[in-house]
């Protein structure tokens, strides 16, 4: 009985914050959509609903309807594998994302880590979709990502850990409380790790494989990278784990250098929001940023992409690892 | 039957079921992803363990890093499924005897050992530290020269599988970045007036 209600509870908090997630990137991915069009001076998609808000439902309804098409060659079970993975593990990351003081499904102390371990996952769902397709765009593409993925976590990780020094623990609740001071926004950590900041942005762009670093799916040359084989609900699938790890690197960088649900200022009619309200503020003007640069920004070319990630972020964040932990060291305020 | 109870023998069986698939699978690249789902799942075990830090560098080196390679290469090679079985049955006889003598070694050591009386069986989280701090206080003061010895092991490594790999080629023309970026308009670009119709010579 203790069991089943355990069980029950679990699976209630997951589907609630599943809907409630899923229906706020329909929207997300609307406004990207809008943005990227508002920059081009296009309209963007305005005929479904009032200023197209039902457009993301349209096209969820025409996916789910439309049939899914498996290539003779193909790998099959891999082949439909690939986005479930993709989009199960996208969504798992959400388990420990604090959006409030103690709003997480599971509160566990290496949240941090398990962030980093299934994000590092998450190129598993493009290397099987690449390699079961048995066609050559594809696993060209599977295999550049696998390795833009893997090139981007090395300074992701090493960033992670610039961030952890000073906050002196891993579970992102105290990450966020560590943030806690009275200067309010000045107190966070993007002023203090400033460069950090900057590169976790970048890297985070990689790591999603998002304009500038959209390589993986570089139309000119590869077509529609690894999801070219893919139609309908799969191709859904895959779509949905794409934002939604948007979503989470979005809300990494919140948590990381941006007091996650903590108002800016610490004075009454700031204090008086309630915090996820912050956290959603802020969630989408990272989310806003992204879009900004899909834009903005033209696509790097591979070389320099790979370059950028070993030979400028790597050393830098390795370097900025011993500085910070030098001077957290001899200021004598390491976190115990 | 507790939470934990049950989800350890998910794990458990998830876990030796995927290893079994390892090896009887046809399709190599099916192992690898088998290999992985038995990582995830040992991943889980000890977690149930409460080796939370431990379950997490498992999945972030081992299911991250080093299968991702690993998949790379078993995709890459072209493998003929038919030539690999029939070799497959000509090694049996050694394979087996392998196996067995292995099999008989394992059970003469694991029949024999006990836990030493004077060792205190621990907790993964002594006191009131998380288990990536107790891991960690142990890590940089009792252990500090064992684990930085294992850091320069694996440094040699690494700098060895450079050395044996990377070919210095004399006639290769490389990219410069800074002589690249240094670059002026008035470096890089020549106006010249051309009458009509002659053209200029090209270098």
């Amino acid at each position: 009985m203790d069991l089943l209600l355990t069980l029950l509870l679990i699976v209630g908090k997951s589907l609630l914050l599943i809907t409630l997630g899923l229906t706020a990137i329909a929207y997300y991915l609307l406004a990207d959509r809008k943005i990227w069009a508002a920059v081009m001076l296009r309209k963007g998609p305005n005929v479904v609903g009032p200023w197209g808000i039902w457009q993301s439902f349209a096209d969820m309804i025409k996916f789910m309807v439309k049939e899914p098409i498996i290539p003779d060659g193909a790998n099959k079970g891999v082949f439909m594998i690939a986005p479930l993975v993709t989009a199960a593990l996208a969504l798992s990351a959400w388990a420990v994302v604090p959006v409030n003081d103690g709003w997480a499904i599971a509160d566990i102390n290496v949240g941090i880590l398990y962030i980093f371990a299934i994000s590092s996952l998450g190129v598993y769902g493009i290397i099987m979709g690449g390699w079961a397709s048995n066609s050559k765009y594809p696993f060209l593409s599977a295999l550049r990502s696998a390795a833009q993925m893997v090139s981007y976590e090395v300074s992701i990780g090493f960033v992670i850990i610039t961030v952890l020094l000073c906050a002196g623990s891993l579970n992102l609740t105290e990450i966020v409380r560590a943030q806690d001071t009275d200067y309010g926004i000045l107190g966070w950590y993007w002023l203090p790790l400033f460069p950090m900041f900057v590169i976790f942005f970048i890297s985070a762009l990689a790591e999603t494989n998002r304009p500038p670093f959209d390589l993986v799916e570089a139309e000119s040359e590869l077509v529609a990278g690894f999801m070219v084989e893919y139609s309908s609900a799969p191709y859904l699938l895959f779509m949905l784990g794409e934002y939604v790890a948007i979503i989470t690197m979005c809300a990494l960088l919140v948590i990381l250098f941006c007091g996650g649900w903590l108002p800016p200022v610490k004075m009454e009619p700031f204090t008086q929001v309630p915090g996820v309200i912050w956290f959603v503020l802020k969630l989408t003007w990272f989310f806003f940023l992204f879009a900004m640069v899909k834009a903005f920004v033209p696509r790097y070319r591979y070389d320099q992409l790979m370059r950028l990630g070993w030979k400028v972020f790597l050393p830098m964040s390795l370097v900025a690892v011993i500085v910070v932990a030098g001077v957290l060291e001899f200021a004598g305020v390491a976190a115990k | 039957m507790s939470v934990a109870t049950a989800f350890f023998y998910l794990f458990s069986f998830v876990t030796i079921a995927s290893s079994a698939m390892v090896i009887t699978g046809r399709n190599p690249v099916h192992s690898v992803l088998f290999l992985i789902v038995a990582f995830v799942s040992s991943a889980g075990l000890f977690l149930l363990a409460g080796a939370e830090f431990l379950a997490m560098l498992l999945v972030v080196v081992y299911v991250g890093a080093v299968m991702v390679l690993f998949l790379f290469v078993v995709m890459m090679l072209d493998v003929d499924f038919a030539e690999l079985q029939k070799s497959a049955k000509r090694y049996l006889p050694l394979g087996g005897l392998v196996a067995l003598v292995v099999l008989a070694e394992l059970a003469l050591v694991v029949g024999s050992w006990t836990v030493a009386p004077q060792a205190v069986l621990s907790t993964p989280t002594p006191g009131n530290l998380s288990n990536t701090a107790a891991l960690g206080q142990v890590l940089y003061t009792q252990y500090v020269y064992l684990f930085q010895a294992a850091g320069f092991v694996l440094l040699t490594a690494m700098i060895g599988a450079i050395v044996l790999t990377l070919h210095h080629r004399p006639n290769v023309k490389r990219q410069d970045i800074s002589a690249q970026n240094a670059r002026t308009r008035a470096s890089a670009i020549e106006n010249k007036q051309v009458p009509s119709r002659t053209g200029v010579p090209v270098p």
